[in-house]
């Protein structure tokens, strides 16, 4: 168990958006967390790595434990949290400079000048998204020339660059055609040998397809928390089946 | 009916202002060109101004001009970024809705209002502390640099604001600080907007006149140090245009089309960088 949460409440100035979360997530196996939009799914993935910190008049409640330790204690070294903790986001935001530059920016950031190892750092993360081969006569080129999908990869290999644990994923795929999201999804069960993946997606059928455990989420609860083949074949709460079933979402 | 006319007139109105500029364009190189094709280049931009007697070199200006710009920028450049950086990243919405208007006041200020504020105590605390007149390169350029402040405060502001929320979350999901995200992305990426912000302000700078001529000594030579004094373009042009007849008239328009040249180009460069994106 890598990431264990405990009567986690998460509040917007008065506004109660997690409700008395309880997980534990495994390691190397895909997590999806589905449920209809505004359910809190991707707030309680940005608690994991932080990013609600960000938003002004964020209260959090209750204990979130990362191999053991509570990211949220004072001593908790943030910058550190954000290394181990990827985020890919809904949008592929690949930064405005070169494709090299874009991998290499989380190296950088840790201090590693050095041209060699980050060519080697480069090559690795590139190859490791399946994106060094078609590209590597590119490097230089901005990032904003690449296609969707491919700015997706780009943007992963930037966080695996820097050596994650635990990759968050919010709805990667929303922004990508059919094709893009069936590649994306080659990609994360490949991953999964390496990384803790949590994956937020609002498509029911990608969660089915990739994800080993799944979590249901409806107005800030988690309902139900439990292998995908379970929560898909046969949900304990009858608001999971109605949601999977198509009734409401 | 009456839209048409409406129209016509807004047209016509529209039309006078830039017909202005066009005559004022004209008039100009009107005035000035013939006397550089007169006297030559090598008489012209030579460093001997006697207009008087048939020496029209502005070279001398043309330094002063360019070390007064210089020194601005280094002024301001530093003192306009770390401003804007501190209003879009690191300040709260009321600290910038107080601070951004109070900077932008900056620009509303007279020129006058600047070189009086030099002359009472930024010329005599140069002279008494480093020495030389007091009047020169280093008080211009100081005053300059806050009075270009403004333009470059609030165009890297507005570009820095432009960038992309999505942007800095990518950053901080690899661990990097907000400070590292300035530095290695932020500004790299509003890079476009800043570097117009600042050729804007180089302009302005160029082409300032009055608290130049209050505090920059107006000494026709090329300056050899920051205490020197020295006389730009635009301070000869104030100078001697009340008096100067014939030729001499003639070579201070002269000056006036290169100095418009320059500004032209500057501003045409900033609409350049701003246009690419």
């Amino acid at each position: 168990m890598i990431i264990k949460t405990a009567n986690l409440n998460l509040y917007y100035d008065k506004f109660q958006a997690l409700k008395n979360v309880n997980l534990s997530i495994k390691e190397n196996l895909i997590t999806g967390i589905i449920g209809p939009s505004g359910c809190g799914k991707s707030t309680l993935l940005r608690v994991f790595n932080r990013m609600n910190d960000l938003i002004k008049n964020v209260k959090i409640t209750g204990s979130i434990l990362i191999d053991k330790k509570d990211i949220y204690s004072p001593v908790y070294d943030l910058i550190l949290l954000r290394k181990n903790v990827g985020m890919v986001f809904q949008r592929p935001n690949a930064f405005p400079i070169s494709i090299f530059d874009n991998v290499a920016y989380g190296p950088r950031v840790w201090g590693i000048s050095d041209k060699k190892t980050l060519i080697e750092i480069v090559e690795r993360s590139l190859a490791a998204v399946d994106l060094f081969d078609s590209i590597k006569d590119r490097l230089k080129d901005s990032a904003l020339s690449l296609s969707a999908e491919k700015k997706q990869r780009l943007c992963i290999a930037r966080l695996l660059a820097v050596e994650p644990q635990i990759l968050l994923m919010d709805e990667p795929c929303s922004a990508l055609d059919p094709i893009a999201t069936g590649k994306i999804e080659e990609l994360m069960i490949e991953l999964k040998k390496k990384y803790t993946i949590i994956i937020v997606t609002h498509n029911m059928q990608q969660a089915a397809r990739i994800a080993d455990d799944v979590g249901f989420m409806l107005l800030g609860e988690l309902i139900e928390f439990a292998s995908a083949k379970k929560i898909f074949t046969n949900p304990l709460d009858k608001r999971t089946f109605e949601y999977i079933s198509g009734r409401f979402g | 009916m009456k839209d048409k006319i409406a129209e016509k007139l807004l047209l016509f109105i529209a039309f006078s202002a830039i017909l202005s500029l066009l005559l004022i364009t004209f008039f100009i190189f009107q005035q000035g060109i013939p006397l550089i094709f007169k006297v030559g280049l090598s008489n012209f931009f030579s460093t001997h101004w006697a207009p008087t007697r048939g020496n029209f070199g502005i070279l001398s200006m043309i330094i002063g001009s360019l070390m007064v710009t210089a020194g601005a920028l280094v002024v301001g450049i530093p003192f306009g970024l770390a401003c804007a950086i501190f209003l879009a990243e690191f300040s709260s919405p009321p600290i910038q809705k107080t601070l951004k208007p109070i900077i932008e006041l900056l620009a509303g200020i007279p020129s006058v209002v600047y070189g009086f504020i030099g002359i009472v105590i930024l010329v005599p605390f140069i002279r008494e502390h480093f020495g030389g007149p007091g009047f020169s390169v280093l008080a211009a350029s100081i005053i300059l640099g806050i009075m270009i402040l403004p333009t470059i405060v609030s165009i890297s502001y507005d570009a820095l604001l432009a960038v992309p929320n999505t942007y800095r979350e990518g950053s901080y999901a690899v661990g990097a600080t907000k400070w590292q995200t300035v530095v290695m992305l932020l500004l790299p990426a509003a890079r476009s907007g800043i570097v117009a912000g600042i050729i804007l302000g180089m302009g302005r700078a160029i082409g300032e006149t009055m608290a130049v001529i209050m505090i920059a000594g107006n000494a026709l030579k090329i300056p050899h140090s920051m205490l020197d004094s020295v006389r730009t373009l635009t301070s000869t042009l104030a100078l001697e245009l009340g008096y100067a007849t014939g030729d001499h008239r003639a070579a201070l328009f002269a000056c006036g089309s290169f100095l418009f040249l320059i500004i032209i180009l500057l501003n045409i460069i900033a609409i350049k960088i701003t246009g690419r994106k």
